[in-house]
């Protein structure tokens, strides 16, 4: 009896470090891979010495970081310095807690998933702000201010925008938003709820301060805005966490629009199979989509940046709400089962 | 051996626990900063709370409006202003007086609450569990569009209203405001802007040019 509460605790640890360990690898070679796209994209050849092709680099990368010393600033809160980054990191690490990988691979399946993923990355700004404030630093705490802001703004409309695939599939459960696109590429929620899906990615680049949207670090601005005294492992960390939650976010977007582990195709064919490949792939188009954007859009004005999220997104996806609420009642299209 | 019961008890102590000190963290440190920061702890615990009484929804929904939304404004504003440390001599009488009233209205209602317990008017029996796969976001939606539907929408409209108020009562138009109108930098005709000029390239001769 005890052994077995034992067995489960110990079990679960195994599942979740089943989960972070590929997740770390992998934010280590989306390192790698962005420099070697954003080269591509410039006509350089990108890192090429440690290791063939440079593959070694990510991990040349976090051994120089961890060896670094960390350094606090002069009058700086010593405790919310250090707890900033492990917030960040913990809550990047605990939104994937109910990501469905395959049918029934997922570590919590709970009814309230979508909810849940909503919360936990919108307590990653916490991260953020107390990075900023406490680093007793003027250019940290504009970088924390703008996050700030901008976060607020964009959870609206990533909020409404995941409204509309709560009424479509008419679940909070993730394996049951997958679930409810089964049969094909037709099926998916990429075409009915298509203005949703583009103002979700939009708003998950801008919660993720990644570019075009990262006046929160604008190295030309505030030198690197939140973490600029930053240093070592405590760095390292940050840069962790702002990868994994890029992968989340393509992941979901994977998950609510794109049918998740199902086949693009329908039928019996070998090709037609439910696969966990089917959605790593669709995840990697939504990763490379960021490498994409950074390397080829300017960044955006910090008013600009409010006016798409407050005057565009939100009544977009408002409207389209009701939209999708009207084809849903009155069974319109291929989607609604 | 720990019974599953005995241990939940246990949790519910440590958070309860957690609880009540970072609420009484919020009001008793003097930074404003550090007394925001309790507060989200105080959320987050209460989150746990719920989550022990099965209400799964109502926690993570706490986490992502309170602690994810209202919190984040409220930190934003606190270190906007940069408030100093508040001294005890700065505080007024007045509010005190009030802090008391409203403290003691709510013992009484805390005694209340206890006394109807007491007399069993409350049913004391455990918390009616649900078995595995029962849905509490499905529950929650049909009460309150059905059952509480008319209070439900009501106070949403109330919010509403207070909404577009405080940005109408904060908004004013400033001398010398140099906004930027989107639509308008858009439509731009270059012709009303621009004059192009042909004319014949010049030799070096103006100001400056030496030999």
């Amino acid at each position: 009896m005890i052994w077995d509460q034992i067995w489960m605790v110990v079990w679960t640890l195994i599942k979740i470090l089943a989960i972070i360990v590929p997740l770390i690898l992998c934010v280590a070679y989306a390192t790698y891979f962005e420099r070697k796209v954003i080269a591509f994209m410039h006509v350089r050849m990108g890192p090429n010495r440690v290791g063939p092709w440079g593959l070694l680099q990510p991990f040349a990368d976090v051994l120089k970081l961890l060896t670094k010393e960390i350094i606090f600033p002069k009058n700086a809160n010593k405790f919310l310095f250090l707890i900033a980054p492990i917030i960040t990191l913990a809550t990047a690490f605990a939104a994937w807690a109910v990501v469905p990988f395959e049918d029934g691979l997922v570590l919590a399946d709970i009814n309230a998933g979508l909810v849940y993923v909503l919360a936990m990355t919108s307590l990653g700004v916490y991260g953020v702000i107390i990075a900023g404030w406490a680093s007793n630093s003027k250019y940290a705490l504009l970088g924390a201010l703008r996050s700030a802001a901008q976060i607020v703004s964009y959870e609206i409309a990533m909020g409404f925008a995941l409204v509309g695939v709560l009424v479509a599939s008419g679940s909070l459960n993730l394996s049951d938003i997958v679930r409810a696109q089964e049969g094909g590429i037709v099926h998916w929620y990429l075409w009915p709820l298509f203005p949703l899906f583009i103002i979700y990615y939009i708003s998950g680049v801008a919660e993720t301060n990644r570019a075009p949207f990262d006046v929160a670090e604008g190295e030309s601005e505030i030198v690197a805005g939140f973490h600029v005294e930053y240093s070592g492992a405590a760095f390292a960390i940050f840069f962790l966490a702002e990868y994994a939650n890029m992968i989340i976010i393509s992941a979901l977007t994977a998950i609510m629009f794109l049918g998740g582990w199902y086949s693009p195709f329908s039928g019996d064919s070998w090709i037609a199979q439910p696969s966990i490949v089917w959605f790593l792939g669709k995840t990697c188009i939504f990763m490379y989509a960021y490498f994409w954007f950074r390397a080829s859009l300017p960044r955006y004005r910090y008013d600009q940046i409010m006016r798409l999220g407050w005057k565009v997104f939100i009544p977009i996806t408002i409207v389209w709400i009701m939209v999708v609420a009207v084809w849903k009642v009155y069974n319109v299209g291929p989607w609604w089962n | 051996m720990i019974s599953p019961e005995l241990f939940q008890q246990l949790i519910f102590y440590v958070f309860a626990t957690f609880t009540v000190g970072s609420a009484m963290a919020v009001v008793t440190v003097k930074n404003t900063i550090y007394s925001a920061l309790f507060l989200v702890l105080c959320f987050f615990n209460t989150a746990v709370l719920w989550m022990l009484i099965e209400a799964e929804f109502l926690a993570i929904t706490l986490v992502l409006v309170y602690v994810g939304a209202v919190m984040v404004l409220f930190l934003f504003v606190v270190m906007m202003l940069d408030v100093k440390q508040a001294k005890a001599s700065q505080l007024k009488q007045s509010y005190t007086k009030a802090a008391l009233l409203i403290a003691a209205a709510m013992l009484v209602e805390l005694m209340m609450l206890f006394a109807y317990k007491l007399s069993g008017q409350i049913p004391t029996d455990e918390l009616i569990r649900q078995e595995a796969g029962y849905s509490n976001v499905a529950e929650v939606g049909m009460e309150l569009f059905t059952h509480y539907v008319y209070p439900f929408e009501i106070a949403a409209v109330i919010l509403l209203v207070a909404i577009v108020a405080a940005i109408m009562l904060t908004m004013r138009k400033r001398e010398g405001n140099k906004q930027l109108d989107a639509a308008k930098q858009i439509n731009i005709n270059p012709a009303e802007r621009i004059r192009v000029v042909t004319m014949k390239a010049e030799k070096g001769q103006g100001q400056g040019e030496e030999s």
